[in-house]
């Protein structure tokens, strides 16, 4: 088909928005990578943008060897690990049960499920509660109120009845329990679902700060993100600091500041890279899992 | 024979067992379900339950049995706050900017990463529209606070150049960019994964409408106006539901992050934040239950609402 002068004109344009738009979507995070590679004390003269000035590793440095630090990131990992692991098989076996037409109490269960995604409790009952049950400073507190999620019950019951009832019939006849189905032929059967779902379990429990900040105060349990929050908020305050008081502490403070600026690039890199790590194994999957959550049944 | 015998051994009704036996009979599949379904009445019912504590004197001595009631006296109390007003406009203001730019964005970008043909180029535009949705607000907050830093800030270095400015602006600590950053943020962190439905709706779209419209000369533009927009209206009104549904819910985090200076409350404090603010950080528990209830009332009231007029247009969610 030939394409008139308007047509070229609006694939230019197009061409053009998408580039600028992926250029501002880049950008924020390629600046604050080269200035995590930056000398701290060299960043503060201001100009950084597309590379950096004076090379330096020292802020990773810095950042690999406080203990706290380090502390937090293997916290996150574990939280992850153990949050991921626990949800997925927790959440696909109550999926799996909720897919049987023959379970009794079906529809009374689902309407159960389903008022509790657009009613809630709210943030102060919710906090009571885990108080009442003694989870306040502990690591579990990060795992278990979120172990059952509805949304992802919903999105695994799908997918399990669109694997043929043939299938689990014949393993029924070898005498397979339903357990054993499960394992056997359902769970192999839904690697794509259960990537997926894994990916986006696992990306909340890597970047939930906010709980932790409400629910630990002991710091050896804070993940890393946790941390870098408290660490970027200090961060503002000495910026504001620096900007009110008179020029000799203010020039201090601003010292101050923009080393912690450097640590807190180099911190909140540590803290993406897991995420840039797994990201383009699984982008595949995430484009057909949000098809499948958008789906209504 | 099988299909009885099947039904016996999975507790279906076969003859006139009672409703426990039959449940007893399939106990492998009540196990699977049961324990999920007391993790959800703990979890997530309970604190329904104890929203009722907004119509008491809550005392975390006397619990919530002991404690005395007082009927509307917290939501009074709320109403005549002196920040009702301002928490209330910023929740809405803030919302309905949210919903008035957030929501086209993406359909917008679908609607143009259709048009490109270069398989590598749209590859790569989404692959990094998509990452920002990935990271946390944390480090998404440390980005913005970075760009817009007087001291190495990218923003302040352009405005610079351009002569637009001629000294570094602190956009954080002025009340008048507040908004504008937070919309812009929600923009740059979700446009590029909320696009990721519009566009497997584009790709459902008989690509023979648009053979026609070519035929009888329609341009790329108006192709995509009265072909495309419309083939996917009804995803777009489902989504448009979700997002009235959701339309109190000005965002926390991002305000909780980027608004922390107690300058900005009086543009940055929605109900979500004060809830907080009051609730967890002053332990007025009770005060701050009907201040959340208040709001979850509301949003259920526009969700109904949205979908009235949805069903109305012959799409609705229920």
């Amino acid at each position: 088909m030939k394409s008139t002068t308007g047509d070229k004109v609006l694939i230019a344009v197009i061409y053009s928005l998408l580039f600028l738009l992926g250029l501002l979507a880049f950008y924020p995070f390629w600046n604050a990578a080269v200035i995590s590679f930056n000398n701290g004390t060299d960043t503060m003269k201001g100009g950084i943008t597309f590379w950096p000035r004076q090379f330096s590793l020292e802020n990773y440095r810095v950042v690999f060897e406080d203990s706290r630090l380090i502390n937090g990131f293997v916290i996150s990992i574990l939280r992850t690990v153990t949050g991921t692991l626990a949800s997925i098989a927790a959440t696909a076996i109550f999926a799996y049960g909720m897919s049987k037409s023959e379970l009794i109490g079906r529809k009374p269960y689902m309407v159960l499920c389903i008022i509790t995604m657009y009613f809630s409790g709210g943030l102060i009952p919710t906090f009571l509660l885990i108080r009442e049950l003694h989870l306040f400073n502990t690591f579990w507190v990060m795992i278990i109120p979120g172990i059952i999620s509805v949304w992802n019950m919903i999105i695994f019951r799908t997918f399990f009845k669109g694997i043929p009832q043939a299938l689990e019939e014949s393993a029924r006849i070898d005498g397979c329990s339903n357990w054993m189905v499960l394992f056997r032929i359902i769970f192999p059967l839904s690697g794509p679902v259960i990537a997926t779902l894994s990916l986006f379990t696992a990306v909340y429990h890597w970047n939930d700060w906010f709980t932790p900040s409400i629910y630990i105060s002991d710091t050896g349990l804070m993940p890393i993100q946790t941390k870098l929050q408290q660490i970027l908020n200090s961060n503002i305050m000495s910026e504001q600091l620096a900007q009110m008081d008179s020029a000799a502490q203010g020039r201090m403070s601003r010292m101050k500041a923009v080393t912690t600026k450097s640590l807190s690039m180099a911190t909140m890199m540590v803290a993406t890279l897991p995420i840039l790590c797994i990201y383009p194994f699984l982008q595949k999957y995430f484009v057909k899992g949000v098809m499948v959550g958008s789906l209504k049944e | 024979m099988q299909k009885i015998a099947y039904k016996l051994e999975h507790g279906q009704k076969t003859g006139n067992d009672s409703l426990l036996k039959r449940i007893l009979k399939q106990w492998d599949l009540q196990l699977m379900v049961v324990p999920a379904l007391l993790f959800i009445l703990v979890f997530s019912y309970i604190p329904m339950y104890g929203v009722l504590m907004a119509f008491q004197d809550y005392n975390l001595f006397k619990g919530f049995t002991g404690s005395p009631w007082v009927g509307f006296k917290h939501f009074e109390m709320f109403f005549h706050a002196p920040e009702f007003w301002t928490v209330m406009r910023n929740t809405i203001v803030i919302s309905l900017l949210k919903l008035l730019i957030g929501f086209p964005a993406p359909i917008a970008l679908a609607l143009m990463l259709n048009e490109v043909k270069s398989r590598v180029f749209k590859r790569t535009v989404q692959t990094i529209s998509y990452l920002p949705h990935f990271l946390s607000w944390v480090i998404v907050s440390g980005f913005i606070m970075s760009m817009l830093s007087t001291e190495n800030g990218s923003v302040n270095m352009l405005l610079q150049k351009l002569s637009l400015i001629y000294e570094p602006v602190n956009f954080l600590s002025l009340p008048e960019y507040f908004w504008t950053i937070l919309v812009a943020t929600g923009v740059w962190k979700e446009i590029g994964f909320s696009s990721i439905v519009y566009l497997a709706a584009i790709a459902g779209v008989d690509p023979h409408m648009h053979e026609a419209a070519a035929m009888d000369g329609a341009s790329r533009l108006r192709q995509m106006f009265s072909i495309t927009l419309p083939s996917i209206l009804p995803v777009i009104i489902v989504f448009m539901i979700l997002a009235v549904g959701n339309l109190l819910s000005a965002g926390f985090e991002d305000i909780l992050l980027l608004g922390s200076n107690p300058v900005l409350r009086d543009v940055g404090d929605v109900i979500d934040t004060y809830v907080y603010r009051i609730g967890i950080q002053n332990n007025r528990y009770s005060y701050a239950t009907a201040a959340g209830l208040f709001k979850s009332l509301i949003g259920v009231f526009l969700l109904v609402g949205a979908n009235y007029a949805a069903r109305k247009s012959g799409n609705s969610l229920w």
